[in-house]
């Protein structure tokens, strides 16, 4: 793997002024940069000799909403069990008011300097949008549809934005945070209308195993320890 | 004068040619395919979003039902993603235990592959020489874990348990005498490591054998010399890996360039093609065999030479043994602790890569210092091979999508995920 400072110092130089962040952690280089900046700076990012991003290896979508929720607060032990722990009636579902709610993530892979890239941007609006990198790398093209399909994020100047995973016909966007696991309708052979139905689900949603962020103190000790 | 339209065709998504459920829109000028359009997702079942409801180690589970021919790797990449964040190495042993399986499971989907691949352009031999080895190889799988294909072995923090100092042996039957027990059994009288090397012994032999089938076979070049050819540029564009990747001439290999696990200390060759068709993506792939059965045999004698722990003994993550959990109150705990709630991962983010049979298969994980993650994003490495489908078979012929959508070595269970 090549030096990680370099790349560091490199994107530090050129586009100073337009990474709202940048962090280094497990061998991992993860740049934020806002939306109107993303054709810019990928353009960059390919073409310029110090980085030479060729290849776009992943495109992923991110729903920030329920982010650092736990569901369970285990400050007192309850009297019946897991499922039960659950308290329904807590607000899981806001968005955090510093930041969007929805983020794309690309991953960049250099074969010539054999460095990666995460770049994050935010898609902001309703409907969130974000730029198309299809024009500069063709892998883009159906990682973007995916992250459209699963979780509404729109490409601006995609060649041919459609839904790929879900189902022909499919309301929704499935990998939302406020998207149920068991999903909204079920199907089902109906003989008396001699063809395949669609019914609203007839299961109901349970949590096995509620949420819990725990502070660790090894964790919290290390971290400590980092910003020292 | 009548006017002439182009015409569609839709193939699948039940055709035995699709490799699963594909369906594609083939829109033909006569024989000539003018555009390909893949329609994915018949099998999605939302893998993604089912491991962000459970804990993580609960999950593993799910890798190895995503590319259902090469499980283990799934897992690996997984399971690596989740030490980097945890900030654990697993013991030499396991790191060692992790390369030999994830070689066998190479030999596993290039053996399966070629042989559909066969069957595809009408060569019914290899199919059955091909699962003739496959079998050996899941006798191996069962042996470690107790399953032929969902194995669910890696586990943050090493492999589920060591390597077993006996093979399970045939027993008497009505079909089989004791002469022939006696020489069905004949290679399973040592340990697993005996048995996997004996398969090694053997094997380059055999793929002497396919390749005498296809390799010079005037019908097997006429079907894939100069078919669905990719240029470098192209291929990088189009965020090819692995073979796919090798065959059009870049020679790249996560194991060789970002090496995991113990790949640094293991030698062996990448074998790249020059013209990026059909033919050299099958050359590529039959010489990744022969390589992949070096590293195994390197890695049976590094294992015979060195026993260890193949397990952390961090009882946060990894679960105490089942003799200390009846008498150690502080087992006990652990062992409740991980099997009901999980383990907590800091928060933080990570991408994990595998050099997977089929190219580059990666674990983007987003924690938020929870039991489970917030985001788990699979990258599959079919999924932008097929999405290349539509430029590599323009201007061909309708049977040649077949030969270049089986070049691809395509699973839906990772595409779809």
């Amino acid at each position: 793997m090549a030096d990680l400072a370099t790349l560091l110092n490199n994107l530090q130089t050129n586009f100073a002024d337009k990474l709202l962040s940048i962090t280094q952690a497990v061998d991992e280089i993860t740049i934020e940069i806002a939306a109107t900046d993303l054709l810019s700076i990928c353009t960059t990012l390919k073409i310029a000799d110090e980085f030479k991003f060729e290849q776009l290896m992943d495109v992923c979508g991110v729903d920030y909403s329920e982010y650092g929720i736990s569901e369970w607060v285990t400050d007192k032990a309850t009297g019946s069990g897991f499922d039960r722990g659950v308290d329904e009636s807590l607000d899981l579902h806001f968005t955090p008011s510093n930041k969007p709610r929805f983020a794309v993530v690309y991953h960049l892979l250099s074969i010539s300097h054999n460095h990666r890239l995460r770049v994050r941007t935010f898609a902001t609006g309703e409907p969130p949008i974000v730029p198309s990198v299809v024009d500069i790398w063709t892998s883009a093209n159906w990682f973007e549809r995916e992250a459209f399909d699963l979780f509404g994020i729109l490409f601006e100047n995609h060649p041919d934005l459609r839904r790929i995973m879900t189902d022909y016909g499919f309301i929704g966007h499935p990998f939302r945070k406020d998207f149920p696991l068991i999903g909204n309708v079920e199907v089902r052979y109906d003989a008396t209308q001699q063809r395949v139905i669609y019914e609203p689900v007839s299961i109901e949603p349970r949590t096995l195993v509620p949420r819990v962020i725990r502070k660790d103190s090894r964790y919290l000790e290390e971290k400590l320890e980092n910003k020292n | 004068m009548t006017e002439i339209r182009n015409y569609t065709v839709n193939f699948g998504p039940q055709h035995p040619a699709a490799h699963g459920v594909l369906r594609l829109v083939l829109e033909l000028d006569g024989e000539v395919i003018q555009k390909a359009d893949p329609h994915v997702g018949l099998l999605h079942r939302a893998t993604e979003k089912l491991a962000e409801s459970k804990p993580y180690n609960q999950s593993i589970g799910y890798m190895d039902r995503l590319d259902y021919v090469s499980m283990m790797c799934n897992e690996h990449a997984y399971v690596l993603a989740m030490e980097k964040l945890l900030g654990i190495k697993p013991p030499i042993r396991a790191q060692y235990i992790r390369v030999m399986y994830d070689e066998i499971t190479r030999i596993l989907n290039h053996l399966l592959w070629l042989g559909a691949y066969g069957l595809d352009l009408g060569a019914m031999t290899v199919f059955l020489y091909t699962f003739r080895e496959r079998e050996t190889l899941v006798d191996c799988y069962e042996a470690v874990s107790g399953s032929r294909m969902h194995a669910t072995y890696y586990r943050p923090g090493g492999v589920y348990r060591d390597l077993p100092l006996q093979m399970p042996k045939y027993q008497e039957s009505r079909w089989h005498n004791k002469n022939d027990i006696a020489k069905l059994n004949e290679n399973r009288e040592g340990t697993l490591l005996d048995f996997i090397w004996d398969f090694t012994e053997d094997f380059p032999q055999r793929i002497a054998e396919y390749e005498t089938l296809l390799t010079e076979n005037r019908i097997w070049k006429q079907r894939t010399v100069g078919i669905g050819v990719v240029s470098p540029e192209r291929a990088l564009q189009l965020g090819f890996s692995g073979p796919m990747l090798r065959s059009s001439g870049v020679a790249w290999d996560l194991r060789k360039k970002q090496p995991y696990e113990v790949y640094d200390k293991l030698d062996f060759d990448i074998p790249i093609g020059t013209n990026g068709d059909c033919y050299d993506r099958y050359l590529v792939r039959v010489e990744e065999m022969r390589q992949s059965n070096r590293i195994i045999r390197q890695c049976v004698e590094w294992l015979k030479a060195n026993p260890g722990s193949v397990m952390l003994d961090d009882h946060k993550v990894t679960p105490p043994s089942r003799v200390n959990m009846k008498n150690d109150m502080e087992s006990l705990i652990h062992h409740f602790k991980l099997f009901t709630e999980g383990f907590c991962i800091p928060e933080g983010e990570a991408y994990s890569v595998v050099e997977h049979p089929k190219g580059e298969f990666g674990i983007y994980l987003i924690s938020d210092g929870a039991n489970k993650p917030y985001r788990v994003k699979i990258r599959a490495a079919g999924f932008p091979h097929l999405a290349a489908l539509d430029e590599m078979s323009r201007g061909h012929m309708i049977a040649d999508v077949v030969a270049i959508l089986s070049s691809q070595d395509i699973v839906f269970g990772e595409i779809d995920r």
